[in-house]
């Protein structure tokens, strides 16, 4: 069984992020990338299914700019077998477009898992996962925090606002990934070295026949007001005294 | 055209989200259809019927008792024609869904938004809010979810007519096998005034509930937490507030051992009032907080509750 696995370069999250001062996007001049963390887990759980015997190949996929080559290797050096490149250049690249250039790798690969991050950390969206789901008219299982493969069926429970819930789905299907599905392994560094030998092809929007150009138009980009902090009680009594006379939320 | 809201609700009552959904939607024009879907939904549907829509819609099947994201979002497509505008709260049940129809449709999706600026454009927080995008669509039907703390609920209104749609088919895609609902006498941490949050620097699950639960009882307060604080097993999931767990914005959120990550300040950064109890002055909560004690946890929270 083939396990594939979307992951995305994004910026850093230990990044702070700021509005360029013209308002036309965020400065992201300097700034360290990395793998989407949701990601990092996706292609660890894709990488231990390998290992439990239950996935024979993990193929890893991203959309972007060549600088994504990067994060392909770092999947390939946890254990992915091989990588695929969808060449947009410095195309803006949205969700759905994101989905359906997924949706057509997916067609060529014919994978019974998909596992996607949950949201990835730039943009925030939380959507390539479920979009690309119901492009191929699979179920969606998402938000996973546990995941069991048996008898041509993956048992996911998931992590929803008023707790937990385990739901059963038949394959092929889109799984995305949460924070406490697993704790991503470092590559150790003959695994960097061995993954450069790796399998890395190249494909194009153009040769996936998908049309990319954005839906959403980004107007201007700016800071959030900022929250005037950094004021100090002295003590406990202090505390209650303001809170209750001078915020008066209490 | 009319305005289509998604109603998120246990089918007998109506979950506080779905209100910020319809303020949202009212900014929008004023034919709001509201549909619940459900099973055995009539609870949720009367509630639905005083919240500020023009009417409700009814789809009550019991392929809609999982509130599976394939069954809704082929339920939604099936009534696509005629909205210009499909909304839903950005919470862990819209999220789940609402892609899954932006897709079907073939549009895109606005995500999160927290302004209205006209009918087609819109703002959204973008790297866990340290951004703010205002991006403009041009789909014949926008799908967009709305982030709840964002837009005031309106008030009760008088009831408007329920009416019954007819339902989609079952996809049978995917089924439910359990839950395991956080059971709490405390209010909803997304609709709570007060929230007290705990973090890391609680040090174990028995000091979090030890030391959190009679502050929370004496302030009728909903309980948060870090995500360290929920890694280590001192909270449940649905207690995480940050970037990746709830965004709320409560009128006092007390951070209690907790450092500050920008991941957690996306969660909590629009509070009114902000509390920090943390011992190390340096820490970056204190930059947020309007009342920052620096003091050891374990002595100032038993200290406050007494003196509250
Ligand atoms: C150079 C560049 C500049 C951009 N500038 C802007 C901008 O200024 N404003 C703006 O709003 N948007 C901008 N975008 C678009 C934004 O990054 C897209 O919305 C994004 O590619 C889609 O991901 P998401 O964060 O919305 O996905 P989510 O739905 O949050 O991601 C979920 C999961 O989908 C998968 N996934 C997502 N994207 C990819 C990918 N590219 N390749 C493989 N798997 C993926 C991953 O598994 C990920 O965890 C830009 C994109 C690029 C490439
Ligand atoms: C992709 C991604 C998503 C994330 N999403 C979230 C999210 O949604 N929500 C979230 O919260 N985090 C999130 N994080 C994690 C975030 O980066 C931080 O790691 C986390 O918020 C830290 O939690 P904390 O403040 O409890 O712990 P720490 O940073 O360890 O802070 C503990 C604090 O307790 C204080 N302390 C210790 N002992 C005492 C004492 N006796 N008295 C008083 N103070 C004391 C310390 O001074 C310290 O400030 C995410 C991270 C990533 C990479």
């Amino acid at each position: 069984m083939k396990v594939l696995v979307p992951v995305k370069r994004v910026v850093d999250s230990n990044t702070k992020v700021r509005a360029k001062a013209d308002e036309t996007g965020v400065d992201l001049a300097n700034v360290k990338m990395s793998m989407n963390p949701f990601d990092e887990i996706a292609v660890e759980e894709a990488v231990r299914l390998k290992e439990k015997g239950v996935a024979t190949e993990v193929v890893v996929v991203s959309c972007g700019a060549s600088s994504s080559q990067e994060t392909l290797r770092t999947a390939l050096a946890v254990g992915a077998d091989r990588a695929i490149l969808v060449d947009c250049g410095d195309a803006d690249l949205q969700p759905l477009a994101v989905a359906k250039l997924l949706k057509a790798v997916s067609d060529k690969e014919n994978p019974q898992i998909i596992i996607a991050g949950k949201q990835a950390i730039d943009d925030d969206a939380n959507q390539v996962g479920q979009m690309l789901a119901a492009l191929q008219g699979w179920p969606q299982v998402t938000f996973a925090s546990r995941v069991d493969v048996a008898d041509g069926k993956v048992k996911v429970t998931r992590e929803i606002d008023g707790g937990l819930e385990t739901l059963e789905a038949s394959l092929p299907a889109v799984i995305t990934a949460d924070l406490r599905l697993n704790e991503p392994r470092y590559a150790k560094l003959p695994d960097v070295m061995k993954a450069k030998k790796r399998p890395l092809d190249t494909t194009t929007p153009a040769e996936l026949g998908v049309n990319v150009t954005p839906r959403l138009k980004t107007l201007k980009v700016s800071e959030p007001p900022k929250r005037q902090g950094g004021g100090k009680v002295a003590d406990v009594a202090d505390l209650v005294n303001k809170l209750k006379n001078e915020a008066k939320v209490i | 055209m009319a305005i289509l809201v998604i109603a998120e609700h246990d089918h007998a009552t109506l979950k506080a989200a779905t209100r910020n959904a319809l303020a949202a939607a009212a900014r929008l024009g004023s034919d709001v259809h509201l549909l619940v879907a459900g099973s055995n939904a009539g609870g949720a549907a009367a509630q639905g019927a005083t919240a500020g829509a023009a009417k409700v819609l009814l789809a009550d099947a019991p392929q809609y008792a999982e509130q599976s994201a394939e069954n809704l979002a082929a339920l939604v497509v099936s009534l696509a024609g005629g909205y210009s505008h499909i909304l839903a709260p950005a919470s862990s049940f819209g999220k789940n869904f609402l892609p899954r129809v932006a897709a079907l449709l073939d549009v895109a999706q606005i995500s999160d938004i927290v302004a209205v600026v006209s009918a087609d454009t819109f703002v959204r927080p973008i790297y866990a809010g340290n951004a703010l995008a205002t991006v403009q669509s041009s789909d014949a039907v926008k799908v967009i979810s709305v982030r709840a703390t964002a837009f005031d609920a309106p008030p009760e209104s008088a009831p408007s007519p329920v009416e019954n749609v007819t339902v989609a088919a079952d996809t049978g895609l995917s089924k439910r096998l359990g839950q395991e609902l956080t059971k709490s006498e405390r209010p909803e941490l997304g609709a709570a005034k007060i929230i007290v949050s705990g973090g890391r620097g609680l040090g174990s699950g028995e000091n979090y509930r030890k030391l959190l639960e009679p502050l929370a009882d004496k302030l009728s307060a909903a309980l948060g937490a870090s995500r360290a604080a929920v890694d280590a097993g001192f909270a449940p999931n649905d207690f995480q507030v940050g970037q990746t767990g709830k965004i709320v914005a409560p009128q006092l959120y007390i951070a209690i051992g907790i450092s500050g990550a920008i991941q957690h300040l996306a969660g909590m950064k629009d509070s009114k009032v902000i509390v920090a109890i943390n011992k190390n002055p340096d820490e970056p909560i204190f930059q947020v907080a309007d009342y920052g004690l620096v003091a050891d946890l374990n002595d100032a929270v038993p200290e406050l509750v007494a003196a509250l």
